[in-house]
């Protein structure tokens, strides 16, 4: 039994995304200005380090962006060679890896690690009803007395710990024999490490990674047979929804600003170039744009997707697949709404670059106006594009979460940090308070959004020479340093 | 001046007309004014003529952009887009679509005084905080304070302003009772209100503000004028205080000014977190009932009150920076 690949929207474009991804990459390996400037990005400590970080969400996004639907077993009776069928629900391979949380679903509310339900409820006990907290279902339940908790959950966590440690152990012994040329022998490279005389500043980064690890193993280690932050209202696990939410954040982030680049570009550089009536045209159109108020004009868009979604059924065969349609077109939105900004500061650029010797000169030759613009302003703006798209990353994460509180965000059936918080918001208000939804989305959430900061701040300094004269002194010492 | 303010007032309605057409283009080309009827009538069987009823008693009962029965400058004239753009432009916002019709011009009346009551101290304060912590971080530059002061701005800036919120609201209202948690009243009550909101809207916005406002400060301050200062013998804080300052006034007004439209409409999360009956929450209630008369209208406000800001900013300009002329 095969089952059936879907090819999600988001999917596809985030595929595509990679496949340019490479090609960027490989641009970085052949010219020696770019690859001079992510050198610079990767020496600068706070940069690596958030990399890494970014790195691993985007490996969870990854993993959660292949779908299939499993194919359902036919019935006894069925004639032989009768087409399969395929399950209604779309699952990603995410999904699979964690199939065991998927499937520890509780009636209800429970505490994070917890092996009792959190609401009390009529049991019978020995024949006579008593009201009590519920053992759990799934939480716990290898627990053959409830004494045994505590000392279970130190265990486990403990071996999760070891492993950890020992697989951030491993890493640093890795990157030491992978340096060992530089450095005379594994040990020298150790020693150059610990004291952080390398290249590239890898005792920030190996930190990093220990401390990833040492995080990730002892949930690892629980996760299979308790909820590590709890359970939602409906029972659902908590850490399975942040994770998912992880790939949302990362759609809106990266499909949003991309969404922005193909106008802001295309009519920024028009706009630069040609300057008269053209200027004036596409000048009109993006303060047309900008006059409305960015959520205010997003939630019209919304809206009128909605009732567009609503008027067409037939676009879709599953609820994954209209939710996820709707993300990838709240994507479209916000580039189609959000361009302004990139393309007032292309125009401005390619005003200033138009008029440069080596324009002048392609003109001479007899260029046309079309390879000009291609050919050598394009290439000239670049880092802008860059520098505007990375920071423009966690902008568009944390609008994601206040447009789902608004109500025009991505579905209410799709796990998103806005969602979360969402429910977060009215679970505070309970007594007691249910407080690890909100944390375990407050923590993943700003893990994300600090990384994709730190990351952009990192890249910004190293492709604007100007911005780099802002850095607090003590992280510039390694960056501006003439000999690092 | 009367020249140049002619004339940007003259391309500010050109923008508008753009927009109003933009919107009416957005929302008439997928929603047709019978869905419209539909939706609002609500219920699973709607006859033909409940919706023609629906429809004249709204005054939809129009074709939309062009009306091919009519003679001459009335087939412009006589359809939806005509009606409701002149009125708009005359700033007359008719009624809701929903159930109960209200007078969105009556209610925008009333809710932007709440609306001013909670924005304007944010935006002073706002502008006030930011810019002293950016003067505190550039005044130890180089030093511990200012690498932990941005670091603190990078972490301040990655939070959403939704988690504030809600610790915020936990914290004081629900755990050290100092504030009711959310509600309105007029008069001098409303301050016990607005306390919280305010705050937190202060502090949500402080690492981004002041993180721009530290990196405008550091401009200036390799400037030559600088060095002239300090080869007077001018201490720090004078030169900080009478020359920065004055110098970096001029892109703090911009990126302050950038958020005035905000002020008028109020800050829509604050707002309906705390249930301030302000232009925010209105909007907020406007969009989950699906309300696309009130949100068309506030679109058109947004759009009057940006380029209106704008045209104050400009003059401001002139206020903080004499060599500025507009022409």
């Amino acid at each position: 039994m095969t089952p059936k690949l879907v090819l999600l929207w988001t999917d596809v474009v985030l595929y595509a995304m990679l496949l340019l991804l490479a090609w960027y990459a490989w641009r970085v390996r052949v010219n020696p200005n770019l690859r001079a400037n992510w050198a610079r990005v990767a020496r600068d400590p706070a940069a690596l380090c958030a990399g890494i970080v970014l790195a691993l969400f985007a490996l969870v996004t990854l993993v959660d962006s292949v779908h299939f639907r499993r194919a359902l077993v036919p019935s006894a009776d069925a004639p032989a060679g009768s087409a399969t069928f395929y399950a209604t629900s779309t699952e990603s391979l995410l999904d699979t890896v964690l199939a065991r949380q998927v499937q520890m679903r509780e009636s209800g509310y429970s505490e994070p690690l917890a092996y009792l339900g959190f609401n009390m409820q009529a049991l019978e006990r020995n024949g006579k009803p008593v009201r009590d907290f519920p053992r759990l279902a799934f939480g716990g339940a290898h627990l053959a007395s409830p004494a045994d908790w505590a000392g279970d959950v130190r265990l486990r966590a403990f071996t999760g710990l070891a492993a950890g440690a020992a697989v951030a152990l491993l890493a640093t012994l890795l990157v030491a024999w992978l340096n060992r040329a530089q450095h005379g022998g594994v040990t020298g490279a150790l020693k150059d490490i610990s004291i952080d005389r390398t290249h590239v500043p890898l005792r920030a980064a190996l930190v990093t990674v220990a401390v990833v690890c040492v995080l990730v193993g002892p949930l690892v280690a629980l996760m299979g047979h308790y909820h590590v932050f709890g359970t939602d209202r409906t029972g659902n696990d908590v850490l399975y929804q942040a994770l998912k939410s992880v790939r949302t954040a990362f759609v809106i982030g990266t499909l949003a600003t991309m969404a922005t680049l193909p106008l802001a570009m295309v009519l920024g550089v028009l706009a630069g170039y040609f300057k008269g009536w053209v200027d004036e045209v596409i000048q009109y159109l993006y303060t047309t744009l900008t006059s409305v108020p960015n959520v205010l004009l997003i939630a019209a868009c919304v809206l009128m997707v909605q009732v567009f979604l609503d008027k067409h059924p037939e676009m879709f065969e599953t609820g994954a697949e209209r939710s996820d349609l709707k993300m990838f077109l709240l994507c479209v939105i916000l580039g189609l709404t959000g361009w302004a900004t990139l393309c007032r500061l292309i125009r401005g650029e390619t005003l200033k670059l138009r008029e440069l010797d080596f324009v002048q000169a392609a003109t001479a030759f007899g260029v046309s106006h079309a390879r000009i613009m291609a050919r050598h302003i394009m290439p000239n703006v670049m880092h802008l594009v860059l520098i505007t798209t990375v920071l423009s990353f966690s902008d568009l994460i944390l609008y994601e979460a206040v447009l789902t509180y608004v109500g025009v965000g991505v579905d209410p059936s799709m796990n998103s940090f806005g969602g979360m918080i969402n429910l977060a918001r009215s679970e505070m208000s309970r007594d007691p308070v249910v407080w690890w939804s909100f944390i375990a989305a407050f923590g993943f959430m700003v893990a994300l959004v600090l990384a994709a900061n730190l990351f952009a701040d990192g890249v910004r300094d190293a492709f604007d020479p100007r911005a780099r004269s802002l850095r607090p002194s003590v992280l510039a010492r390694r960056v501006a340093g003439p000999s690092a | 001046m009367l020249n140049y303010l002619i004339r940007r007032l003259g391309y500010g309605a050109l923008i508008l007309i753009g927009v109003n057409l933009f919107t009416f283009f957005l929302f008439f080309s997928v929603n047709t004014p019978d869905d419209m009827a539909r939706l609002n009538i609500g219920g699973k069987r709607v006859t033909q003529d409940q919706i023609e009823k629906w429809k004249t008693e709204r005054g939809y009962d129009k074709p939309v952009y062009w009306d091919a029965k009519e003679q001459g400058a009335a087939k412009l004239t006589h359809t939806i887009v005509w009606e409701r753009s002149v009125s708009l432009f005359a700033l007359d916002f008719g009624r809701s679509d929903s159930q109960n019709a209200v007078d969105i011009g009556h209610e925008i009346k009333t809710r932007m005084g709440v609306s001013l009551q909670l924005a304007v101290p944010i935006f002073i304060l706002q502008v006030f905080a930011s810019t002293a912590f950016a003067l505190l971080l550039v005044f130890f530059r180089h030093s511990r304070i200012d690498f932990w002061g941005v670091v603190l701005c990078v972490v301040m800036l990655s939070i959403s302003s939704l988690f504030y919120i809600i610790v915020g609201q936990v914290f004081f209202s629900r755990m050290l009772h100092l504030v009711p948690i959310s509600g309105y009243e007029g008069g001098l009550t409303a301050v016990k209100f607005l306390v919280l909101p305010m705050i937190l809207s202060l502090i949500s916005r402080l690492g981004t503000e002041a993180r721009l406002y530290r990196a405008m400060f550091l401009e200036e301050i390799g400037k030559d004028y600088v060095r002239t200062a300090r080869a007077k013998g001018l201490g720090e804080a004078v030169v900080l205080f009478r020359h920065v300052l004055k110098n970096a006034a001029i892109p703090i007004i911009t990126s302050a000014g950038s958020y005035l439209p905000y002020v008028f409409l109020g800050s829509l999360v604050f707002e309906s977190f705390f249930g301030i009956p302000g232009l925010g929450a209105f909007v907020i209630d406007a969009i989950t009932g699906q309300d696309f008369a009130i949100v068309r209208s506030m679109v058109f406000l947004g759009a009057v009150l940006y380029i209106a800001s704008n045209v104050l900013i400009d003059l401001t300009y002139t206020w903080a920076d004499p060599r500025v002329r507009l022409t």
